[in-house]
């Protein structure tokens, strides 16, 4: 049995938008404590975006907005060409939301909840129940679907939560730290997931701590701190913005660490870092021509045994070290 | 693969009211649901109220005297109907702030429902289960020896009376669910409901109190309620002469108290709905 959803409901004429999420100039406080500060932010239709940022960022505070859940001081915000104060039950027939922001009712069965929303889109009573089933098969809840939920483990929980979150195929989704507190292989799934409804063309804004989910997930990342979207773009790009690649060496003995530096030192004309517990040596480089191959050859030629050699990129957490001053891991 | 029919948006003032129905019943059926997870649960919230009857009947029974006599548990009655009424609102609100507490409310918010029907749907639910606790109180009053001595019309109309003020009590409920946001809370502030439906005729006749306390008592809604349903249901103790102006016409003044309840905390939670946090 299987229901295909219309991705563009009711009323008004379905609307084909370059930008599915649009916010521009947004502000948000709560008594004195300013949550956002003027946010811009544009996700393509059809991209996954991925909101980048530590606790108490705001990064919750902008889902509640473009879910209708909070009205913005200032500034205007739009989700599929509607704007989300004035349009806002225009924008609720064409979102999902899930993750700490939403929940579903722990003292019903998995099927139960289903079947609800589904019926609180006015789905009938028998296409609620089909689509209900069809989301149980596909997020492997089957076997659980008449459990109580508070009988779930944390994956399955979350995984109900996004079920939920589509009970209309909505063409724009919210996810709100997705991942926060699953195990790496519950994460998994919902990644694949995530993937999988990008794949169907459903554009996707989700938020998160962890610099590996966006890059892993995000066709776009904006980084965001203390209300304020400090960099914008795709993880290359933001990796760029701290500068080049990195050329790390791992000798085998702890006695060729000097002369190694001095070699590599040579080659990339910057000074290395050497980490001795690690027997490692890290040099920044800069442009892209043979580095390797050339540390490889001065390295040999100065006798430093090499364990291991590589070029890398730096990671997102070099970013947000670089961007914020402080670490992903810390609030602001 | 078939595109499966989402329905149109409403956009009559009738297909908005259909729609808010519709989702309201939505909301009912859930909480039914609830009881149908965990009938346990309702077994105790039926309990209660046999345990107020026998224990206050027979404890405070054998010490209070009825001005113009008549049997205490009698007079008891219409004063445990309208408690139970009022613990409607500790009951509501500690469901409402629970799916505040969890996000349940904000998945609602999300959606595309009535911003009428959570609320509705919240205060319709509390009418049946509060109709089965009135039912299992009136069986338990019968087997103490309370009867409704003015015929079935009337009795019905206290009930009905009895019902209408709970109703609108489960909206106060409502309100206070959403504004306090989590369970616990809920659950504590609603026990100050207890003495609230205690400062009143319910279970003494207020004759005896010291006058600033007697005015309090005879102006709570809570002894408009019971005195009316005194009155309608024929049992000892119905206010006579000059008491205090609601007391004088019970079944009116409690009327008007739901009335001013509802037109009060209707809008105010509905507010509180579209508008939280």
């Amino acid at each position: 049995m299987s229901v295909n959803v219309a991705t563009a409901p009711a009323r008004a004429e379905p609307r084909t938008v370059d930008n599915a999420v649009v916010l521009e100039g947004i502000t948000k406080s709560f008594g004195s404590t300013k949550a956002l500060a003027g946010v811009d932010l544009t996700v393509a239709t059809g991209t996954i975006c991925g909101v980048l940022g530590p606790n108490g960022a705001g990064k919750t505070t902008a889902v509640r907005i473009l879910t209708t859940l909070l009205r913005p001081d200032g500034g205007h915000a739009s989700v599929a060409g509607f704007d989300v104060v004035r349009n806002a039950t225009d924008v609720r027939y064409r979102i999902g939301l899930a993750g700490q922001s939403a929940a579903v009712d722990e003292k019903l069965t998995g099927r139960d909840n289903l079947r609800m929303f589904g019926r609180l889109y006015h789905l009938t009573r028998p296409d609620a129940a089909a689509r209900a089933d069809e989301l149980l098969e596909r997020f492997v809840l089957t076997d659980a679907a008449d459990r109580v939920v508070k009988t779930y483990s944390g994956g399955m929980r979350r995984r109900l939560d996004l079920a939920a979150s589509l009970v209309i195929a909505p063409p724009v989704l919210f996810l709100d730290e997705p991942t926060t507190g699953l195990d790496p292989r519950s994460r998994n799934a919902v990644w694949q997931s995530i993937r999988a409804l990008a794949a169907d063309g459903t554009t996707v804004l989700l938020t998160t701590q962890y610099l590996d989910e966006a890059d892993q997930l995000a066709d776009h990342i904006a980084v965001i701190d203390t209300g304020r979207v400090i960099a914008a773009g795709t993880s290359t790009e933001l990796k760029s913005l701290i500068g080049g690649d990195h050329i790390d060496v791992v000798l085998r003995f702890e006695h060729d660490l000097p002369i190694a530096a001095e070699a590599l030192g040579r080659v990339t004309g910057t000074r290395p870092q050497t980490r001795a517990e690690a027997l490692q040596i890290s040099a920044p480089v800069s442009g892209t021509a043979g580095f390797l191959t050339r540390a490889v050859r001065e390295l040999d030629a100065v006798g430093a045994e090499i364990e291991d050699i590589s070029l890398r990129r730096p990671t997102l957490d070099d970013v947000f070290l670089q961007l914020t001053g402080h670490t992903s891991g810390d609030p602001a | 693969m078939t595109a499966l029919a989402l329905p149109a948006q409403p956009n009559t003032p009738l297909a908005r009211i259909r729609w808010a129905v519709t989702d309201g019943g939505t909301v009912v059926a859930r909480n039914l649901n609830h009881i149908r997870r965990e009938p346990a649960q309702l077994v105790a919230e039926l309990i209660v109220p046999i345990i107020m009857v026998l224990l206050f009947g027979y404890v405070f029974g054998s010490a209070i005297p009825i001005p113009g006599g008549g049997n205490y548990r009698e007079f008891l009655m219409p004063g445990l109907f309208a408690m139970t009424a009022v613990s409607s609102v500790a009951s509501t609100s500690q469901i409402v702030a629970g799916d505040v507490q969890r996000g349940v409310m904000d998945r609602f918010r999300s959606m595309p429902m009535a911003r009428s029907a959570v609320a509705f749907g919240q205060a319709g639910v509390d009418i049946i289960t509060g109709t089965l606790g009135l039912v299992c109180m009136a069986a338990c009053g019968v087997v103490v020896g309370w009867r409704v001595h003015t015929g079935f019309m009337h009795g019905l109309a206290g009930f009905a009376l009895l019902l209408f003020l709970r109703y609108a009590i489960s909206w106060v409920g409502v309100y206070m669910g959403l504004s306090v946001k989590n369970e616990e809370t809920a659950d504590r502030l609603g026990i100050l409901f207890l003495p609230i439906s205690m400062l009143a005729n319910t279970f003494v006749p207020t004759g005896g109190m010291p006058a600033w306390l007697r005015l309090i008592s005879n102006w709570n809604p809570i002894s408009s309620l019971v005195a009316a349903c005194r009155q309608l249901f024929g049992n000892p103790g119905a206010p006579s002469g000059h008491t205090s102006l609601p007391l004088e016409h019970p079944v009116l003044s409690t009327l008007i108290w739901a009335v001013v309840i509802l037109a009060i905390f209707v809008p105010l939670s509905v507010r509180k709905y579209a508008t939280s946090r």
